[in-house]
């Protein structure tokens, strides 16, 4: 399945709600042209809710941590929320969980922005 | 070990190239223990089409869904690497993969056509000052989710062999 990504705004925060998988040629480029236009935008604080990602391989984690310093870059906040089992694993296993501020409850997600 | 259609096509293409091997494909009445041979163009399709026959050998060997999940994994990043970084999406060039239940063991390879890669020179993921990068991570997890890792030097090209003790299947966690 490929990947899909909603926007929503709650409360200063664009949360973006990822769901299928993010590999090489499978939503890859969508995240960056999504973290792209919202910098783009002037937008400062990003939550990318990855609870319905199943699957992402070694090109999805670059994806991710390429969208991570390109916040970081731009002075803007990237965080992640509910890592599914598998994501969490990998992000354990490739030392990127200490990279990333990631959250289980939506609500403390959005509240650490401010 | 039944594999789509598509795989059974010989040189991956409508008009034959000489692959890297020549190909032995008897999908339709492989036994769960047994052998197939195949080559595909370098595209991310074929990339998609070794995933899937990964999935489908591992879950006849009988694996628990982590453990297909980390071989089909690992296969799928072999891929990757023989298709974009070996072969770099040539036309030209095909990778050619085997998939084997031994009965003991997992082993599949798949080779590319490429310039050559040496794992020495591949830098440490985990480092500090790597853990920033976008590229860098296959190799390391397909150490990371299967038992035995070869590289092999071809003349050109590289082969990778992955090997998963199926005795060991599910003590890793």
């Amino acid at each position: 399945m490929a990947l899909a990504i909603a926007s929503r705004e709650v409360d200063g925060v664009t949360v973006l709600d990822l769901s299928g998988r993010i590999t090489l040629g499978e939503g890859s480029v969508q995240i960056r042209d999504a973290i792209r236009d919202l910098i783009g935008k002037g937008q400062k604080n990003v939550l990318l809710n990855l609870g319905d990602v199943n699957y992402i391989d070694s090109s999805g984690l670059g994806e991710l941590v390429g969208a991570y310093t390109t916040c970081k870059n731009q002075g803007a906040a990237l965080k992640l929320l509910k890592l599914t089992k598998k994501v969490h694993d990998l992000l354990q296993l490739t030392k990127l969980y200490t990279v990333f501020d990631i959250y289980d409850d939506e609500a403390s997600a959005i509240a650490s922005f401010k | 070990m039944k594999l789509p259609a598509r795989l059974l096509r010989r040189g991956g293409g409508s008009s034959p190239r000489p692959g890297p091997e020549e190909v032995d494909t008897n999908p339709v009445s492989a036994p769960k223990q047994g052998r197939m041979s195949f080559s595909l163009n370098s595209t991310m399709e074929s990339v998609g089409e070794v995933e899937a026959a990964a999935d489908k050998l591992a879950e006849e060997a009988g694996l628990d869904e982590d453990e297909r999940f980390r071989v089909t994994m690992a296969v799928r990043e072999a891929a990757v690497n023989a298709v974009l970084h070996g072969n770099e999406y040539d036309p030209a060039k095909l990778i050619a993969v085997t998939l084997e239940n031994t009965g003991g063991a997992l082993v599949i390879s798949i080779a590319d056509q490429g310039r050559g890669l040496d794992p020495e020179t591949i830098p440490d993921p985990l480092a500090p000052e790597n853990l920033l990068r976008g590229t860098g991570r296959g190799i390391f997890l397909i150490r990371s989710f299967m038992d035995e890792v070869h590289f092999r030097q071809l003349h050109p090209g590289t082969e990778l062999t992955l090997v998963k003790h199926l005795a060991s299947a599910g003590e890793k966690t």
